[in-house]
Parts: C-alpha cells; structure tokens; sequence
C-alpha cells in the first residue's frame, strides 16, 4: 500500500515530527519530548478554562473509516482544547476498500482545507497511504490501522507509566492476552523497547501471540502467573474476537480461567504494580471488576491522559508547518 | 572573539532586585493594592520572583506561568520543546497580581502571559515588574517597576542565567536566538 518507511515519512528535514503514524524508528528523545509537553497539558483540567490558543484557526478533520467512539472522541477533545476547530468524518469501510477510493476521499477532504488529518481505518498502512499522498501542509495521525499501529495509545499508556514509576529504565512490563491481534500491543512493545526498560513480556495462549514475537524484543510466557511475577507493570488487552478469522479460542470462560486476572493472580506482581487496559474492556473476560475497580487499576488515568498526549503530539505535528513557513525555533 | 558580554554578576543583581522590592513595596502601599500574589514567567521571571516573594514577605506560594502555549508565533517557531506546566496554587480571582518577568522587550510575552492569566481567573489588578526594560516594544506595554534599563543596540539581546549565581550577559548580532 505504501513505498517510503514510516520513520522517514513521519519526519521532517529538521527532525521534528511531521506525522505521527508509528512508534517504529522514533528516537528516545522524541518520545520523552512527547511525555514532557503531555505533561504540560495534562495540568490544564485544574484551571477555569481548559483550552490554549494554541491551534486557533487551524482546522482538524476526524477520518474515521473504523468505528472507535471513544477514541473519536478524545482526539476531537484534544483538538478543541488547543482551540481548533474539528470536522468528524465517519466513512463506511466498504466505500474505501480501494486505494483509489481512499484517494479520491482525501482529495475531497483536502479541499476543504484542513490542516490535519486524524485517520482510523481497519486497514493496516493506511494512514501511512494519506500521509504520502496529502498536501505537504497537512500532518497525519494515526489514530489506529489495523493490526499495525495505535502510536498515540502506546504513548498515553507510557504517559500514564511515567507518572506511576518514574523512570523506564528499571520496569518489567507485562502485556497480557490478545497481541496477535493487538494494533496497541505493538505500538507498547516498540515503545517501551525505545524508552529503554529493563524488560517486555508478552503473556498469552500460543494462538494469541505472533510468531514472530521473539523478534519483537521480547520474552514470552504461557502462563498468567508465571508471565506477570515481579512485574512492576500489566498492560492487559482486550480479547478481539472481532478480528479473530477462526475460533482460536476455546470460549471466553475457559480464557477468564486460564488469563483474566483477578486480584489472586495478581499477587504474582510486585506489590506496587499498576494494572492498565487500552479499553474497551471486557469485565469478567479480561479481568475481573475487583481489579479493575481496584486500587492498582489505572484504567480511567489512560482515558485522561490520553487526551493530554493526543494534544502534545497534534500541537507538535503542527510545528511541521511552521517549519514549512520558513520559521525557526 | 565572543559575542557574549558579561553585563551583570549575581551580587549585582541582588542588590537591584533588593531595589526593586522597595519601589514594589511603596507602590502597593500607595496603590492600597491588598493581600498581593506574585507570579513569574518561565524562567528568568520565576527566579526573579522568588526573590521579591521573599523580600516582600509575601506567604503564599510564588506562580508560575509557562507562556509557550499563548504565543502569537506558533506559525513561526511552532512549540517550545521544554514547556514546563504553568503553575498558580492559589484562586486568582479578585486578587492583586504582581507579574514578574525578566526582560521585557516586544511586550508579546506579557499579553501571552495576561491571556494566560486570564483563563485561570480574572485578578483585580496586575502589576508588571520587570527586571530589564529595553527598546524594541511592539505592543503598548508599560512597565509599574523596572529593574534597570540598559542601552542596548538594536540587534543586541540581553539574558538573564541562573538560578544560582545570577548573571545578565548581551550577546551580540548572529548569538542573539529568539
């Protein structure tokens, strides 16, 4: 679907993040650069007025192929914190099954004049297809495709690690269930490989995990207990039955019982270890509601912060274009 | 040969600050301006109003406003990389401010940091310090109390490091950065 990398697209001649379409290939310093500005956003919701001025006049256009309410939903919140305006999107799948379609749709949008586009669609490489294909004064986010990548929830989520742990550097990160399917699963693995902790397990039933998930830089396990002892973190994920081609599993009760997580099993964990889940979550599949109601559950922090960090990344990817203008910073 | 020039060491600059809190002293008093709050802007102004805080005895914590996300030249340079979290523990509502900066030039910075101020509450009044004054304003901003103003050539900038020591350096043509 696409010829130039994603890390190179994603860059502009200076460095500075033109798009934001995957983890893959991003420095160190950029993601830290992305937390450190969330940051500032994310003291914005103890004020009177909760908007800056930053983005006024700019307009951003929601792209949403798939369905995703919530996640709609918090990238039209950030927008309209940094003061742009939003236009919402929601396009059948069906009618962009083709490349052609999809181009011609961007056309179309393009001439309304937005100067961003925030894309989901069920199809992996996609909005890597509109970043190469769009107008050099509009930036994309990738607000999910496929199986490939959900960059902006992996950084939510490493926003909402950094304020409970502080450093990277010493975690064991646990990510528990269904990462064959997982476009976030990826995006976390990648993410926190870059930010440099100590270690990444994936945890699951083998039909559950890539095969090549070695590759991925990370240790894998079967065994729930064995696969979350000492960890200081457990990212758990949700089943996606609607991705599943097949029956890969034997049925959810049987899955509760060999991978849900009750507050039992989570003693394997260090006590002081976070639960996390990108949501929507299936209680009493994935995890039982004593731990997600739980005090170790950071469930509904994720959801807060990941309108901060969809803010910092839209604000820098607009910065693109002051580039663009001639400007320096 | 440098193009920065070593205009003010940190003893010096205590004692103008020391000045400074005088004149603000009277000026309150004179104004009746009651129960006064202080804020700086990142970063000079914060180190600067710590120590008028202190001077003026002033209780409550000293705010602090990063102005990055109020500038009017995003188009330009787009955001800051080091943006810190504005800070204002305390209710702005009806209070007196006294906003600090270190160098006051165009005056954008003072109507990015009035807008700023603005969307946490709306003050009774605000009192502008500033450390320096120089040439250059593009706004029509006026300083209530300044700590010095050099003469400085037109494409000369004046800095202020710290926190500790304090030092005001000018540097010269192509060292100047926005």
């Amino acid at each position: 679907m696409s010829s130039q990398p994603s890390h190179k697209l994603q860059l502009n001649e200076h460095g500075r993040l033109r798009h934001f379409l995957t983890i893959d290939g991003l420095s160190r310093d950029l993601l830290v650069q992305i937390l450190d500005t969330a940051e500032s956003f994310a003291a914005l919701p103890g004020r009177p007025v909760k908007k800056v001025p930053l983005l006024r006049g700019r307009i951003i256009t929601n792209l949403f192929f798939e369905n995703s309410t919530r996640t709609r939903t918090t990238f039209e919140l950030a927008a309209k914190l940094l003061s742009a305006d939003v236009i919402n999107f929601n396009i059948s799948t069906s009618a962009t099954s083709k490349g052609e379609t999809l181009l011609d749709t961007l056309r179309n949008i393009e001439a309304m004049h937005s100067d961003m586009f925030v894309v989901r669609h069920a199809q992996s490489g996609a909005a890597h297809f509109i970043a190469e294909h769009c107008s050099p004064r509009v930036s994309v986010i990738n607000a999910g495709d496929g199986r490939h990548s959900h960059p902006t929830q992996a950084m939510l989520d490493m926003f909402t690690i950094r304020k409970h742990k502080g450093d990277f550097t010493p975690l064991r990160v646990a990510i528990v269930g269904d990462v064959l399917h997982s476009r976030v699963a990826r995006s976390q693995i990648l993410a926190l490989n870059t930010l440099g902790v100590s270690e990444v397990r994936i945890v699951g039933p083998r039909t559950l995990l890539p095969t090549e998930a070695r590759a991925l830089g990370v240790h894998v396990f079967h065994d729930l207990e064995e696969g979350i002892k000492d960890v200081d973190v457990v990212i758990m994920l949700r089943l996606q039955n609607e991705r599943m081609d097949g029956a890969l599993l034997p049925n959810e009760h049987e899955y509760f019982r060999l991978y849900g997580l009750t507050d039992e099993r989570l003693e394997a964990a260090k006590p002081d270890a976070i639960v996390m889940h990108p949501g929507p979550m299936n209680r009493g599949i994935e995890m039982d509601s004593e731990v997600a109601d739980g005090p170790r559950s950071v469930v509904l922090q994720q959801v807060s912060y990941g309108i901060a960090v969809r803010m910092a990344v839209m604000s820098m990817a607009m910065q693109s274009q002051a580039d663009l203008a001639g400007g320096e910073a | 040969m440098s193009d920065r020039t070593l205009f003010m060491k940190h003893d010096a600059i205590l004692d103008l600050i020391g000045g400074m809190a005088q004149v603000l002293r009277n000026r309150l008093r004179d104004r009746e301006l009651d129960n006064p709050a202080m804020i700086g802007i990142h970063t000079g102004g914060a180190w600067i109003a710590e120590l008028l805080a202190e001077q003026l005895d002033l209780q409550e914590s000293t705010g602090l406003l990063d102005i990055s996300f109020y500038r009017d030249d995003f188009t330009q340079i787009g955001v800051n990389p080091q943006v810190r979290p504005s800070k204002i523990d305390f209710d702005l509502d009806g209070r007196n401010i006294i906003l600090v900066d270190d160098v006051l030039h165009t005056g954008r910075t003072i109507r990015a940091a009035m807008n700023e101020i603005f969307d946490f509450g709306r003050p009774a009044s605000i009192t502008l310090v500033a450390l320096i004054e120089r040439s250059g304003r593009e706004l029509p901003v006026q300083p209530d109390v300044i700590g010095l103003s050099p003469p400085l050539a037109l494409n000369d900038h004046i800095k202020l490091n710290g926190p500790d020591p304090l030092s005001l350096e000018i540097l010269h043509d192509n060292q100047t950065a926005r």
